[in-house]
């Protein structure tokens, strides 16, 4: 990849997460008009669009960004009120910029239309408001008292250049500007040091020297002049042509530069010496004087650094916390699959050193697991994204459907902070959007329905993040209509998905709507109520090895809780073995693990079920769900596993033990066994599949 | 040894092609994503900062001030990156002791060609 795609790459990954900002600021300016924080924010995310756009080529991006940008100047300036109709259509500006980087990206033709259309309408806000602002002053001409153009022949100037006396507080180097003056063609240059004052007046951080140059070049006046191009406010300077080398008589033009060093001859070797050793004995005076300095200043820092290490240590996460680097995700992937591999190599370690039993082997073995243990937790610490960045997202989707569908709904988040893994994240997305649609559509109702009811106008749909144990759980409650059982209750019968007698709780006839083809929609909108949708929610939640749960009272709301694991990488198993074959259950599912005698069996072998504690709880065995021959040994174990609130007992031969688990995806052939959801390899480097419990329990039931 | 230059800009793309661009020349480079970045890893040897004005937390300007009421950064060349909208700006900027400036949107070349002006 070349630079100029590096650079170009680098700015479209920087202008999404500009545009995200972009979006995120204008919905919070809408909230509060007011808050010059935000304006500042907003206009800063376009600067940096338009700036960093038009240094990488997006000349499109950037003339049009230039546009919005000056609108909001004028919003910054105080000379225009933030309107909503300066925010819709800076809204749909912001969406053309992400079609204009779509059009980079792909190298597709861009509607100008759309372009033009956006400007006119931004121009003709901007026209309304307060023309406060004056014309740009003009660039100011630099005076021409010489040719602009670049002779051909070698002119010969007198340069006089006496820079302020301030000039170093500039950083500038005037010693510099003059070298790189003289370095242009053949040239002198005398030294002014009658300025000097005494050694007891002297401030060794002003500049008391002029120079006079004499330079004989053919690059032109403005060359000369761009030389001082950087303090050429801050300093006397006047260039004139003393020899312009059109003479016909070369010899006369020879001469008069003769007549003019003649003039001065006598003190030009002397005056230059003398000139080059002051210029030492100042840099040694500065020295001097700074040595005295140098003390103090070391002093000084010392104490500046000491309070600033006890301020930073103060501080420090505050201002830590801005810096991060941005890695390509790929890269993070292959991290995570040589973990994954390292991982599997040290549990073979751990397996081999078991056998061996030589103490100090087993010291080593045990450092390397703690060791894989920590960098696999931090490698897919790194993976982890802040859920905060879809919700940005909705804020969106709510303002834009709810004004479609003329409810008023606000959008109130928390937990933005809670974090997920990036594919996790990724894949959530449309899910969740869904979900929005869903509550917005039909559990919102309109503000006139609303206010009937004795609710507030507007009303409120909560999103939320939280951790629970391994788990992440993300609620939507809407405070809305809510659902009533006994219509879904019926619609399931008429649909064919219940028998009319089936006595169900009221959450599992919430859980009706989760089938396919299941829509209780009066009428079916733009927005949902095609009848696909919650079953499509349902099994790309179930792929990320989620749940979903619903919990709904009529006339007061709804709230869907999706639960989901932190990662899909890896994660800690129990496994199992059954005959010859192993099998890992996730950690996190199993509650304990009891015995289960071949006598206890007798009295309950048709009802399956044993008796924990009091409790009935019943069993599948795993010998007969995957038709595995052989005898079951006489005691055999019964692994306990929770799930969504209910218990069943796996009957396994025997547990083996924990296991750190890679997640390896099964190949496509064997993607649709039911009961299964992925394998690993273990220590001795043979696999064992890993179960799918929610699945199995769902197929015992049936 | 190298000279050491910090470049300081929120744009993290325009900070990947400065650093990219003096790192090519021969320079260290330091990144920082605003003023206040900056001022907390201004340590040791820099000899040069090429800064944008417009950031959050702390501005170009504000920077620029701090900078130079250190005693050991006050002589170093500072370099503002301006946008031809921002003419006060750069006015601003001057004062408050930016030695040179480069108008956005400029090319490596300009940028190597400031920088080597400056650093000596």
């Amino acid at each position: 990849m070349s630079i100029e795609d590096m650079n170009r790459k680098a700015f479209m990954e920087e202008a999404q997460d500009l545009l995200a900002e972009l979006e995120t600021g204008l919905l919070e300016l809408e909230e509060q008009p007011d808050d010059s924080d935000c304006i500042d924010r907003v206009f800063r995310c376009m600067h940096t669009i338009k700036g960093s756009g038009a240094m990488f080529g997006f000349d499109d991006i950037a003339a049009f960004t230039h546009d919005v940008e000056n609108v909001f100047d004028l919003v910054r300036n105080n000379a225009m009120a933030v309107s909503k109709e300066l925010l819709d259509l800076t809204l749909s500006s912001r969406d053309h910029i992400v079609y204009l980087l779509e059009c980079a990206k792909s190298d597709a033709p861009v509607d100008l239309e759309r372009s033009r259309e956006l400007t006119t309408k931004l121009k003709a806000l901007a026209a309304g408001a307060d023309q406060a602002e004056d014309a740009q002053p003009a660039e100011e001409e630099s005076s021409g008292d010489y040719d602009t153009q670049a002779p051909d022949q070698d002119v010969t100037y007198r340069v006089r250049f006496k820079p302020n006396t301030e000039i170093f507080r500039y950083g500038a180097n005037p010693a510099a500007l003059v070298e790189e003056l003289t370095a242009m063609g053949a040239s002198m240059a005398f030294v002014h040091l009658e300025d000097l004052p005494g050694l007891e007046e002297l401030d060794p951080e002003s500049c008391h020297v002029w120079w006079d140059v004499v330079l004989t070049t053919n690059a032109g006046p403005e060359a000369i002049r761009e030389v001082f191009m950087f303090v050429e406010d801050d300093c006397d300077l006047s260039i004139k042509v003393v020899d312009r080398g059109t003479g016909l008589d070369d010899d006369t033009s020879y001469k008069r530069i003769g007549e003019i060093l003649l003039e001065r001859g006598d003190l030009n070797p002397e005056d230059l010496e003398k000139v080059l050793s002051e210029q030492k004995q100042l840099g040694e005076l500065l020295t001097d004087a700074g040595l005295v300095k140098k003390q103090a200043v070391e002093s000084a820092l010392a104490e500046q650094n000491a309070v600033r290490k006890i301020r930073e240590s103060r501080s420090a996460p505050a201002v830590e916390a801005a810096t991060s680097i941005r890695v390509a995700a790929d890269k993070l992937d292959y991290l995570v699959d040589l973990v994954g591999e390292l991982v599997i190599v040290q549990a073979q370690i751990s397996q081999v050193v078991h056998e061996q039993n030589d103490p100090s082997m087993v010291l080593l073995a045990e450092e390397l697991e703690r060791l894989s243990d920590d960098l696999r937790d931090s490698t897919l610490g790194i993976r982890m994204l802040p859920i905060g960045t879809t919700f940005s997202k909705f804020r969106r989707l709510v303002r834009d459907l709810s004004s479609d569908l003329g409810k008023e709904i606000e959008l109130v988040t928390r937990g933005a902070e809670t974090e997920l893994d990036k594919t996790v994240i990724e894949r959530l997305g449309d899910p969740l959007v869904h979900l929005l649609r869903n509550s917005i559509d039909h559990g919102i109702e309109t503000p006139d329905e609303r206010t009937a009811n004795g609710k507030k106008g507007a009303g409120e749909i909560l999103l939320s993040a939280e951790h629970s144990g391994g788990d992440v759980l993300i609620q939507i409650r809407d405070d809305g209509k809510g659902m009533d059982p006994e219509v879904i209750r019926a619609k399931g019968v008429e649909r064919g998905l219940i028998s009319p007698e089936a006595e169900l709780t009221d959450k599992e006839i919430f859980g009706l709507i989760f089938q396919p083809g299941f829509s209780t929609a009066q009428s079916v909108t733009s927005v949902s109520g095609r009848g696909v949708g919650m079953d499509v929610v349902k099994r790309s939640i179930d792929s990320l090895r989620g749940s979903v749960d619903i919990d709904s009272a009529l006339g007061l709301g709804t709230t869907i809780t999706v639960k989901l694991p932190l990662t899909l990488a890896i994660i800690d198993g129990l496994q199992i073995c059954v005959e010859n074959e192993y099998y890992v259950i996730p950690l996190s599912l199993v509650e304990e693990c009891v015995e289960l005698l071949a006598k206890e069996e007798e009295g309950g072998k048709e009802q399956r079920i044993i008796n924990l504690r009091g409790e009935i709880v019943p069993y599948l065995r795993l010998r007969e769900f995957f038709a595995l021959d052989g005898k079951a040994p006489p005691i055999e174990q019964v692994v306990v596993v929770g799930v969504q609130g209910g218990r069943m007992g796996i009957v396994v031969d025997n547990v083996i033990g924990e296991h750190q688990t890679v997640i390896k995806s099964l190949g496509r052939v064997y993607r649709d066994v039911e009961g299964i959801s992925g394998a690993t390899i273990k220590g001795d480097g043979t696999m064992a599949l890993i179960l799918d419990v929610p699945k199995l329990l769902q197929l015992a039931a049936g | 040894m190298a000279k050491t230059i910090m470049t300081v800009d929120d744009s993290a793309s325009v900070r990947q092609m400065v650093s990219f661009t003096l790192k090519k020349e021969g320079f260290e480079v330091i990144e920082a994503s605003d003023g206040k970045d900056a001022l907390t890893k201004l340590k040791g040897s820099v000899d040069m900062i090429v800064t944008d004005l417009n950031m959050p937390n702390m501005d170009g300007i504000e920077l620029i001030k701090n900078v130079r009421a250190n005693a050991s950064y006050k002589f170093i060349p500072i370099i503002m990156l301006t946008t031809e909208s921002q003419a006060s700006k750069k006015q601003e900027g001057k004062s408050a002791g930016a030695t040179g400036w480069i108008v956005k949107p400029f090319k490596p070349e300009q940028l190597t060609a400031v920088v080597h002006k400056l650093i000596k």
